[in-house]
Parts: C-alpha cells; sequence; structure tokens
C-alpha cells in the first residue's frame, strides 16, 4: 500500500449555511471517513482556513493571501492507502465536498 | 448572586445521578488509562456549573447543559492530544475524533443517550470484574458511578480516606494495565458477570440498611444508589434478569420497613416491637411487582428466595401474623443454593419462633466451631436469645458479652448492654 494525498480544491461558503445543513453535511463527512477508516484505509487530514500568508521570491517577500482564489483554493486534505493511483481515485469519488463544488487532486506521495 | 441554595441542591443531584454517566462516556472516549482526565473533565464541568450560574442563574436544562459543557470540554482535550501517545485513536471510529472534518460530529455519537446508558451499564460491570476484590469494586463505584467523595466513600465503610484512596488506585492501575474496556458482557456471560455486580450492589445497600452508621444521610445515600444501579440494570432489556428483579423487590421490602427500625434517638427496634403502620405500603406494592417480575425464567437466587421472606414479614399485620412455616420453607430453598453459615444462623431464629427454644438450640448447637460464625456478634447475640429463652440466664450474658466485643457500632452495643441489664433485673 502507498499513501496519497487527496487535494481538496473550491467549495461553497459553509458559513452562509444553516447549522442544521452543516450539521448534516458534517454527518456525511463522518461517514465517507468513517468508511476509509473500517477499512484501514485513512491516515488522516483535515480542513483549512482560507487565510494566507504566502511566501514568494525565496522567501523574501510575504503576501497576505493565498496565491489561488474561489475554485483554484486549496480548502483542505486528506491522506489515504492505496495501492494503485486509480484505487485511490476511487476513494475520492465518495468524497461529499462534490456536492458543495468542490475538486479533488489525488496524488501519490513520493518517495524520496 | 442568585439563589446558591438551589444551584447547590441541583448539582448535588446531577453529581449523584450523571456524573458516573459523564465519566463512563468519557473513559469509553479516552480509553480505560485515561481514567483521572475522564474524571477531571466532569469535575471541570461542575466548577464551570458552579461558577457561571451563580452568577447568570440556572439555565433551563441544567443536564443538558453539564453534558454540553463536558462534551466540549472533551473535544479541547482531543484537539491538545491528538498528536501525542496519550489516547489511543486506533480504532477506526476514535480515529475520527482526530480530524476536524470528524471531530464534531463523531463526538455528538458518543453523547446520545442510549448510547450513554449503555456506557454506564458497561462501566458497572467493568468495576465489577471478578479479578477486582469486592472492597475494590464497591469502593469504585461509589467514587466513580455514585459521584461519592473520597471522604464520603471513607465514612460510609467506617475507614480512613488513605485506604480509600490506595484502593482506588489499584483499580485504575488494574484498568490501564489490562486495558479494560466498558462492555456489557455477552449474552453468554451475562448471568455470571451479573451476579457479581448484585452482589456489590447489596453490599452497598446492606451498608446503608445495617445500623453501623450513625450517619443517617449516608446511610439513606447508600441504599437509594443501590437502587438507582439496579434500577438502570431493569432499565436495558439485555440486563432485566430475574435475579436483577428479585435484587430490586428485596430491596424495596427492606427499605419500606426502614423507618420503623429506629427510634427517634437512633436506637434499634426489634421487629416485633416495631410499629408496622410506619412502613411504607407504596414501597412495599413496588416490591411486589418486582417480585412477581422477577419469577420469570426457571433460575431461583437467593435475592428469590430473601425477598420472600422479607414480603412474608411486610404483610403479616402483626409479628403473631408472621407466617414462620413459609419463611422456614424459604430458608431451606436458600440453604439448597448455597450453604452460607449466616443464611443457617437466621434459621435457627426461625425455628426459635416456630419451634421454641429447645429445638432452635439443638439447631444452633450444629454451627458450633464455624470459624465466620465465630466471630458474628450476631451468631453470639442469637445464641443469647435462645439461652436467655431456655432460661440459662449466666450462659445468655456470656453470650451477649461476647456479642458486645465483636459489633463496633454503638447503636448495637447499647441494644446488646440493654439485653443484658433486663435479664440482671
Amino acid at each position: 500500500m502507498k499513501d496519497y494525498l487527496f487535494i481538496i480544491r473550491g467549495g461553497e461558503d459553509m458559513s452562509t449555511k444553516s447549522p442544521e445543513e452543516i450539521q448534516a453535511h458534517m454527518k456525511d463527512w463522518e461517514i465517507w471517513m468513517g468508511g476509509l477508516a473500517q477499512k484501514g484505509q485513512l491516515v488522516g487530514g483535515e480542513p483549512l482556513q482560507n487565510e494566507a500568508k504566502t511566501l514568494t521570491e525565496r522567501g523574501t517577500k510575504v503576501t497576505d493571501r493565498p496565491l489561488a482564489e474561489g475554485k483554484e483554493l486549496v480548502g483542505g486534505y486528506i491522506i489515504v492507502k492505496a495501492n494503485t493511483l486509480d484505487e485511490a481515485t476511487g476513494l475520492a469519488k465518495g468524497c461529499p465536498g462534490f456536492e458543495h463544488d468542490c475538486s479533488i487532486e489525488v496524488r501519490e506521495i513520493a518517495k524520496m | 448572586m442568585k439563589d446558591t441554595r438551589k444551584i447547590d441542591q441541583t448539582l448535588n443531584h446531577l453529581f449523584r445521578h450523571e456524573s458516573g454517566k459523564m465519566v463512563s462516556v468519557l473513559v469509553k472516549i479516552f480509553g480505560s488509562e485515561n481514567f483521572e482526565l475522564a474524571e477531571d473533565v466532569v469535575q471541570d464541568a461542575l466548577l464551570s456549573a458552579l461558577e457561571t450560574w451563580k452568577y447568570r442563574g440556572m439555565p433551563e436544562n441544567p443536564k443538558a447543559w453539564l453534558y454540553r459543557v463536558a462534551k466540549n470540554k472533551a473535544i479541547d482535550i482531543i484537539r491538545k492530544n491528538k498528536h501525542s501517545n496519550i489516547i489511543d485513536f486506533s480504532d477506526p471510529e476514535k480515529q475520527l475524533l482526530t480530524s476536524e472534518y470528524t471531530l464534531k460530529s463523531t463526538m455528538n455519537n458518543y453523547w446520545q443517550e442510549d448510547y450513554i446508558k449503555d456506557d454506564f451499564l458497561g462501566m458497572m460491570y467493568a468495576c465489577c470484574l471478578p479479578e477486582i476484590s469486592q472492597e475494590n469494586q464497591v469502593t469504585f463505584i461509589l467514587k466513580s458511578l455514585c459521584g461519592f467523595s473520597t471522604k464520603e466513600v471513607a465514612k460510609s465503610f467506617l475507614t480512613s480516606e488513605d485506604t480509600i484512596s490506595k484502593r482506588l488506585y489499584r483499580t485504575k492501575e488494574y484498568f490501564r494495565k489490562n486495558k479494560i474496556k466498558p462492555e456489557i458482557p455477552s449474552a453468554e456471560q451475562i448471568t455470571d458477570r451479573t451476579s457479581v455486580v448484585l452482589s456489590s450492589i447489596y453490599l452497598v445497600f446492606n451498608e446503608g440498611y445495617n445500623s453501623t452508621h450513625s450517619e443517617a444521610l449516608i446511610r439513606k445515600d447508600l441504599i437509594s444508589q443501590a437502587m438507582h444501579l439496579c434500577k438502570t440494570l431493569l432499565d436495558s432489556e439485555r440486563t432485566q434478569l430475574p435475579e436483577v428483579y428479585a435484587l430490586m423487590a428485596l430491596m424495596c421490602f427492606h427499605t419500606a420497613r426502614s423507618e420503623g427500625r429506629l427510634t427517634p434517638e437512633g436506637g434499634l427496634i426489634v421487629l416485633s416491637r416495631q410499629d408496622r403502620s410506619t412502613w411504607n405500603k407504596e414501597l412495599i406494592q413496588h416490591g411486589k411487582t418486582y417480585l412477581y417480575k422477577a419469577g420469570f425464567g426457571n433460575t431461583f437466587s437467593t435475592y428469590h428466595f430473601e425477598a420472600a421472606i422479607a414480603l412474608q414479614h411486610c404483610v403479616a399485620k402483626k409479628y403473631k401474623d408472621t407466617n414462620w412455616k413459609a419463611i422456614l420453607n424459604y430458608y431451606d430453598l436458600m440453604l439448597d443454593i448455597s450453604k452460607d453459615p449466616i443464611v443457617s444462623l437466621n434459621r435457627c431464629l426461625v425455628i426459635l419462633e416456630l419451634n421454641g427454644p429447645q429445638k432452635a438450640f439443638e439447631a444452633i448447637e450444629k454451627l458450633k466451631g464455624n470459624k465466620i460464625l465465630e466471630n458474628y456478634y450476631l451468631y453470639h447475640a442469637s445464641l443469647g436469645s435462645i439461652n436467655e429463652q431456655l432460661q440459662c440466664t449466666t450462659e445468655a450474658i456470656n453470650n451477649f458479652k461476647r456479642a458486645l466485643q465483636l459489633t463496633q457500632s454503638k447503636r448495637e452495643q447499647q441494644f446488646l448492654k440493654d439485653r443484658i441489664a433486663s435479664i440482671l433485673n
């Protein structure tokens, strides 16, 4: 088994949703991630805040925002275990983030 | 400043009835190796309640408030420790506690009413593992499940706080080393494991019911806690066993008569002189209902017969109406289950009522030399009563004097002194 990173991008602004909607959405995440955990394929993962500082020009320039905006903004990540890139991609298909306009990029974690 | 007395009362009540449940849930989340962490969270939640309610007044639903605070504190602890190895997150369900995607939602699952009940029961069974000595079981139950302070537990067993702390420590170490999970035993094990739980509950009850204690409040508390624990078993289908109903019935019958057993000054009144109108009829009725339910199934426990005996006393309008024949029959059935010397001793007293002192003397003679009875004050006191009725006053006085040496209870000592004095006069 190898480790794969799901880079989750985009998504709607959840702060405009009602508490019930948020709770239902979080339940979907629990079910999806719970399924991965039960199969022993979940390593971990966290959502990310929108604010960011970006360092460029060899770390000499600091910008008070992420480089990407909207659909390109990384909103979170998940690390899973799978045998192939295709299997990992299959696992990503059930992510509840898709209901809220997310995209997921699946990348194998490289051994160096 | 709001009504502090009402707040104190509510908190006391919540502490007695909810802290054990909260501890059980938290132990399930943090693992039994982190028992103290679980207790700290509950303690913190109660302190927050005390401070907040004093200034802002009591919330509409104090219980829900307390649970919410405990839950939030548990979330804080998980966040702080998710990258440490203090808490074992290897279980798939617990793994979800380590991600913000799933932490709150998973945490909520642990605090659902049905799960809380099961965890509390599971904790009762964990406290009563056969490998833990009974005194350690009972100590742990009172402290962790009934919300007693170490001081209150020490008072309950007439021992030092130091001894209690040591007992608690030993049990916690046992949990930690053996990674004990609070669980309700499987259907195959439930009868055996429940019998251990019941004998601990009965021990708690007897500590409260017997007159060893001068403090009436502690006694009442022990009785009500024992009944509360037994009721918890009856509330769950998996643990509704006939013997649980029987013990509940027995405790109802005993408690119904507890007011009539003592004089206003706290002295003991023998059964024959008790004012039967002071007995609690409602509790006797409850006891009957429980005993009826205990009749289902094909097993009879000693609790069944003890309850049946207690019922005979409850329904006799006067002392002389007591159906001693039926009672003797129950004693014989009880001795068929186990040859308990205390039961044999009590049987002699029934014979005394039924067949007179000579027959009773013959029966008690057969128990002579039993090591447990030789050191049991009631054996000597009973022998004294029999000898007294046989007009063997010297022997009787010696018996009562020996009994006096064997009891610590002031009330019982006074009772025995009175007996001696009445013979001498």
